[in-house]
């Protein structure tokens, strides 16, 4: 008997029983169902959400895989700063890819490892389906963490994510807050140290720490906020040949991905461009204020409202964020002009956390979560607008 | 002045099995079936008992609820079954065809100079009635309710629907005579879309306004014109007609004889040889498709892919529909389905879906899900293929919350299942569309009246 016949019958086999959810789960991975249409329209368009979720997860894995190697290019490049020379020839190297492995790949172990064993023990306890979301989340999160997050902590962090972020409203689609944001933010909150300073971002240096071997790499988003000069160039800024969080300093790669997310019409443009628009508003104004002498470089504020508003699109989490975060469909606006306001608010709001937040340059994840929150207030007042509408159409008419 | 109508937001879904511009004639089935679930909200009282002789046109049963909307015999003959349901609901009444059929004569009638109200008793009397719908709900026509205009959409954009052009062709007498009447019935106007590339029978009728239609499906469904033309608003209600009713409504005037013939399309990939065939009403499928239709695992469709019902091979041809599909079933697994690259499906996305390199090419599709049931996860793929103006996310969750005020204001006076076919067939979460509007509008229509 074939394995597609094996199957069948061990479906049929766990039909109503417990353990349907979590074997429907692996069955479905293997062979799309056999389900045939009844009532309503009798074809289908080829798409599910399994295809959607792959979607983004392709459109994510370059920027996993220079992580993995930037893990790895981070490490030595702070040991011996002479590499930061010959950036392209010193970056492809095995021994930097040899980093990422042992760092990089187990944080998405631990990440898919615990949220979707989470998955499967709410799906078999509620008896429903193990649905698509944490795909995407699994992935997202290792790469918005700095490499050098304990695994432990970051187990505990998916568990409260999926737990208090999602599951508790429903699952998959019923959520307010963006799920891979929510484990961001409880980390941050839980263990600020381990999230900030100029230690995490780059492997080890935590641990030798207080040693003759002390290494550190400064984000660049920290070293403004610290007024300090920043050695990176506008191209290692661009390509992502920079400390930061595992998967998100190449702008390079996040706008290939967001490039293939606008073609496959997974991602919405609306959401991507209006937030870096949002961003470049709110980088011109604070460049404006500098440029009219009302901050004074002795101000605290002074090198992040400096920085150029362009280089403010390429520095830190705002093209990640923008692209895969800002534009997940069930926490973002559900209406087209509602992704307009709700895109411009974040990345507006992302540049102004940013430039006053002392203790944490990075507003992005904050501002997602923000707008998370408002996104139904943003569809409402749409809505409203459609409504009235008719109202008004209705009135003319009887008039 | 006529308006044209142009729609860009839809989608066209090109299938195998067109049906080829040839009409044969079916010999008379020897079995009819009248099901009492084609006409929605409509609770039946028998009036036609078991045994009993009929001619075509005599009533079978009335509306529960109005006992001068009669529904008509489509043939003579006796009546051998009435099959019944749950709580004794009637399910079918089957008839077994004389073969020489005889009609019951409701006399021969001058349109023009007739009344409205002459034409609704007229249409009551010899069970023509029913063919009058009305919006909102999609319901049989409330004919105590005024509407503010009659439509009538005489292009079809649905896949592989039946071309009316030609179904149509020759049939200008009885359309005129039919328009003529039921013309009385509104004060307003009665609003009549063709394609605007076609050469249709309508061009020469007087009497109605005439708009063209162009852009993808769903440009000839009637709620999309509605909404384009003359939305509708709270406490109004406009009637619809179908052009092929309005054939049997004017035979019927001329005649005097309640001819439920019709030109049926038989479409889609089972069919040996899909071609157009002239049936009557209530006509055994496996009658009229013999030697043509391959029954191996397939689905059988009275209507089209989008909005038809599933019936058994057994079954017959229901009221209002003048297309038969047939489709394979696609009850097989796929191994890694859900992400290797598609060629052979159609899909609005690119997610590794090719139908977009090639928008000519017609697809067999099959009746698989292409994926699981899910809570509703994509945003803004809907309004691509939605031409009202109504968030149709917003209008369905309102719908499966059953929030009345909500389901009001969004638009829900506006709306009919197959304005949400499209929003059905590309949805990722896979969520019945069409049900979930059906039970919200017969919540509304039993709340608000």
């Amino acid at each position: 008997m074939s394995l597609k016949q094996n199957l069948h019958n061990l479906k049929e086999k766990y039909k109503g029983t417990k353990m349907a959810p979590a074997f429907n789960a692996i069955h479905t991975f293997l062979y799309m169902p056999n389900e045939v249409t009844h009532g309503g329209t009798h074809i289908k368009a080829a798409d599910d959400l399994k295809r959607t979720m792959n979607i983004v997860i392709i459109s994510l894995l370059p920027c996993l895989l220079f992580g993995m190697f930037n893990a790895g290019y981070q490490h030595y490049a702070a040991i011996d700063p002479s590499l930061r020379d010959n950036v392209l020839a010193n970056f492809f190297a095995f021994d930097n890819l040899w980093i990422g492995i042992i760092k990089v790949l187990p944080l998405v172990i631990v990440s898919y490892g615990v949220g979707l064993g989470v998955e499967f023990i709410f799906a078999i306890i509620k008896g429903h389906e193990v649905e698509e979301g944490y795909l995407v989340t699994g992935m997202l999160v290792p790469l918005i963490v700095p490499v050098d997050t304990p695994l432990w902590m970051l187990a505990v962090a998916v568990v409260f994510g999926v737990v208090i972020g999602k599951e508790v409203f429903g699952g998959t689609g019923m959520n307010i807050l963006n799920p891979a944001l929510t484990i961001r933010a409880f980390l941050f909150f839980a263990y600020p140290t381990w999230m900030s300073g100029d230690k995490v971002w780059v492997y080890d240096a935590v641990n030798r720490a207080g040693t003759a071997d002390a290494i550190s790499g400064e984000t660049i988003l920290g070293s403004y906020a610290q007024n300090q000069e920043v050695i990176y160039s506008n191209w290692d800024k661009f390509m992502g040949f920079i400390p930061g969080s595992v998967g998100e300093t190449s702008t390079f790669l996040i706008l290939l991905g967001a490039a293939f997310l606008i073609f496959t019409k997974i991602g919405s443009w609306r959401i991507i461009v209006s937030t870096f628009l949002g961003a470049a508003a709110m980088g011109m104004i604070f460049n404006q204020v500098v440029a009219a002498d009302i901050i004074t470089s002795s101000s605290k504020f002074y090198g992040l409202m400096s920085t150029a508003w362009w280089e403010h699109l390429m520095i830190g989490g705002l093209a990640f964020g923008a692209v895969f975060m800002a534009t997940d469909p069930v926490t973002a606006s559900q209406t087209n002009k509602g992704k307009w306001i709700y895109g411009f608010l974040i990345g507006f709001i992302s540049i102004m956390i940013r430039v006053f937040n002392p203790a944490y340059p990075e507003g992005v994840f904050l501002a997602i979560l923000l707008m998370n929150v408002f996104a139904p207030t943003i569809d409402h007042y749409v809505v409203q607008a459609n409504v009235k509408n008719r109202l008004k159409r209705a009135k003319v008419k009887t008039a | 002045m006529s308006k044209d109508i142009r729609i860009k937001k839809g989608l066209d879904i090109k299938l195998v099995g067109v049906a080829e511009k040839t009409t044969t004639q079916s010999s008379l089935s020897s079995v009819y079936a009248i099901k009492p679930e084609d006409f929605h909200g409509i609770t039946p009282k028998l009036i036609a008992r078991e045994g009993a002789k009929v001619k075509a046109g005599e009533a079978l049963f009335h509306s529960k609820s109005d006992d001068r909307i009669l529904f008509p015999s489509p043939v003579s003959g006796t009546i051998t079954e009435v099959i019944r349901g749950e709580r004794r609901k009637v399910l079918t009444v089957k008839i077994d065809a004389d073969t020489h059929q005889d009609y019951k004569d409701f006399g021969i009638k001058d349109a023009s100079k007739m009344t409205g109200e002459e034409v609704k008793n007229h249409l009551f009397a010899s069970g023509c009635w029913p063919f009058v719908k009305q919006r909102p709900y999609d319901v049989v026509a409330n004919p105590n309710q005024a509407p503010k205009a009659i439509f009538i959409s005489a292009y079809a954009s649905a896949p592989l629907a039946a071309d009316l052009d030609y179904t149509l062709a020759g049939k200008e007498v009885e359309l005129q005579a039919a328009i003529t009447a039921i013309s009385k019935l509104t004060s307003g106007k009665v609003h009549v879309s063709v394609g605007s590339k076609s050469n249709s029978p309508f061009e020469k009728i007087s009497g109605i306004e005439l708009h063209k239609v162009s852009g993808p499906h769903p440009s000839g469904n009637v709620g999309t014109q509605i909404a384009t033309i003359d939305p509708i608003n709270k406490g109004q209600v406009v009637w619809v007609i179908a052009p092929q009713d309005l054939v049997i409504i004017g035979e019927l005037l001329l005649t005097g004889k309640f001819n439920a013939t019709r030109i049926v399309a038989l479409t889609g990939s089972k069919f040996a040889k899909p071609q157009y065939v002239a049936a009557i009403i209530g006509a055994s499928v496996a009658h009229f498709t013999k030697d043509n239709l391959g029954t191996d695992n397939t689905r059988i469709i009275s209507g089209n892919v989008l909005s038809g019902i599933k019936i058994k091979e057994t079954g017959f041809l229901r009221y209002y529909d003048n297309q038969i599909t047939a489709i394979p079933e696609g009850n097989d697994y796929e191994f890694f389905g859900w992400n290797k690259p598609v060629f052979d499906k159609v899909s609005t996305t690119r997610a590794f879906t090719f139908s977009w390199l090639n928008p000519n090419k017609k697809y067999d599709l099959t009746t698989n899900t292409n994926g699981e049931h899910r809570a509703f996860v994509v945003t803004g793929s809907y309004e691509a293929v939605f031409p009202l103006d109504i968030y149709p996310m917003q209008l369905l969750k309102a719908f499966m919350y059953k929030d009345l005020d909500e389901m009001e204001a969004l638009g829900g006076y506006e709306v009919a299942p197959e304005d949400f076919a499209l929003t059905e067939f590309i949805c990722v979460s896979k969520q019945p569309h069409q049900k979930i509007i059906r039970e919200g509008l017969d919540l509304m229509r039993q709340e608000l009246g």
